[in-house]
């Protein structure tokens, strides 16, 4: 009988971290208590509000929901993972959130922007609609989505900029 | 929710997974997506003594269509990939629909179609969408595999026949007639992330002004998602109108049996089946026209 946590190895942004983890510990828990990374935010811890949403593979699932056991082989980026790990410098999505006022109390934050790169990263040149219907999965309790969805226009503009000049 | 004595298994073949739930039985408990029974333990369902994943086991998760069998989905596909498939968004547009209103992104990336129907919630979104197209439920056990109607699969609020030592496998959806259009229509209290709080699916078949055929199916508004077969039979072969909808309407939410809960009453429920069945017919019959 398993009286001790199962060793496992996690990809986050690209670093292999070994850790171990319960079997029904979430990939939430694991990141915050384990591993330190408190970027991601726990709210409703039941899979309604999306604030803890990161990207797994690419696409956006919620950490609360997800067993850290069942992540292994995987690519997972955090919140911390967005900004250059070398120099610091904010990721453009971070640059337009700051420069928007896309967060006010900063709880959704983390979730938000992670959802708005997977869309980004699948359409460049979403319409508001088209944003707002991607991130229809995260709660803003201080019910800042004129500004969210704003700052996300604004960072695709300045994605294409950067790819226009890249 | 966490405890040390809780084993986790990870099966490789279907009849890897078979076994382990014939030797666990109900102290075994399915682990797809995850997003329904997460949810339920950090809600205080008892806790299992197995947690059994069956991600992976390969090639359960694939959409497959063929002009003669029709389609065919494994249980592991995630609603994303039915939302997103091309075939099921041409050929079977209810389902996609139906698909595309569950949860959220986020939950549609890791939810999948088998447990969306395994978990056997009155209000699951795909189940309205299957029933009208008369979806067939490929069933693994320790005894080999049987097939079951959609209509036959659920018994109960969370209950399904499944026994103790099966698993779900496969759906299959036979090629819906020529000339018909599904629409799936959610009702909810909130704009997103929410539970329907009625669901109805319509596919019809009509013949210039003539409903030649028509399904209807509502979900989260009885003990499981149903069929509503009287409101089928009263316009039948009858010319559409608006009467004539609204006597569809009618008859279905008789038909159903909605509770009182935190999203709506059961009056509410009714009036609200009154109205969606009508409109889930038109559009359904604007969509044929459309062609």
């Amino acid at each position: 009988m398993p009286n001790e946590p199962n060793l496992i190895v996690l990809t986050i942004n690209g670093e292999r971290k070994e850790v171990r983890v319960w079997p029904t510990e979430t990939l939430a828990d694991t990141l915050r208590e384990r591993l330190g990374l408190t970027g991601t935010r726990i709210m409703c811890n039941e899979g309604e509000c999306g604030s803890c949403s990161l990207l797994i593979d690419g696409k956006p699932v919620l950490s609360c929901l997800t067993l850290a056991i069942e992540c292994e082989g995987k690519d997972i980026l955090t919140i911390e993972g967005l900004a250059d790990p070398t120099t610091g410098a904010l990721h453009p999505i971070q640059k337009a959130f700051v420069e928007h006022s896309g967060m006010q109390c900063g709880v959704c934050t983390a979730g938000v922007i992670l959802t708005a790169k997977a869309l980004l990263d699948e359409n460049p040149e979403p319409t508001e609609d088209g944003v707002r219907e991607a991130l229809a999965g995260n709660l803003c309790r201080c019910g800042n989505y004129k500004s969210i969805t704003k700052s996300v226009l604004a960072a695709a503009e300045m994605m294409k900029g950067d790819a226009q000049h890249g | 929710m966490i405890t040390e004595k809780l084993k986790y298994l990870e099966p490789k073949t279907i009849e890897e997974a078979v076994s382990l739930l014939s030797r666990h039985k109900e102290a075994a408990k399915v682990i797809a997506g995850g997003t329904d029974l997460i949810t339920q333990l950090k809600k205080g369902a008892e806790l299992p003594r197995y947690i059994i994943n069956i991600k992976g086991i390969p090639n359960q998760d694939s959409i497959t269509y063929d002009e003669r069998e029709g389609l065919r989905i494994g249980a592991l596909a995630t609603i994303h990939s039915i939302e997103v498939s091309p075939v099921i968004r041409q050929k079977f547009g209810v389902l996609a629909q139906a698909a595309s209103e569950l949860g959220t992104s986020q939950i549609r990336n890791c939810a999948t179609i088998g447990g969306n129907l395994c978990n056997a919630a009155p209000s699951a979104e795909t189940a309205p969408a299957l029933l009208v197209l008369e979806a067939r439920l490929k069933i693994a056990g320790a005894n080999g595999e049987r097939t079951v109607h959609i209509e036959d699969f659920f018994t109960s609020p969370g209950q399904t026949v499944l026994h103790p030592d099966e698993i779900l496998s496969e759906i299959q959806v036979p090629n819906p007639l020529p000339r018909s259009g599904g629409v799936y229509i959610k009702q909810t209290v909130r704009k997103a992330l929410d539970l329907a709080t009625v669901g109805v699916a319509v596919i019809t078949r009509l013949d210039g002004d003539i409903i030649r055929d028509v399904k209807i199916a509502l979900g989260a508004v009885a003990p499981t998602p149903i069929r509503a077969r009287k409101a089928e039979t009263v316009i039948r072969e009858q010319r559409l109108d608006d009467a004539l909808l609204d006597e569809a309407g009618l008859v279905a939410s008789e038909e159903a049996s909605p509770i009182d809960d935190i999203r709506s009453s059961a009056d509410y429920r009714r009036k609200i089946i009154r109205v969606l069945v009508g409109r889930a017919i038109r559009q359904a019959a604007e969509q044929i026209k459309a062609v």
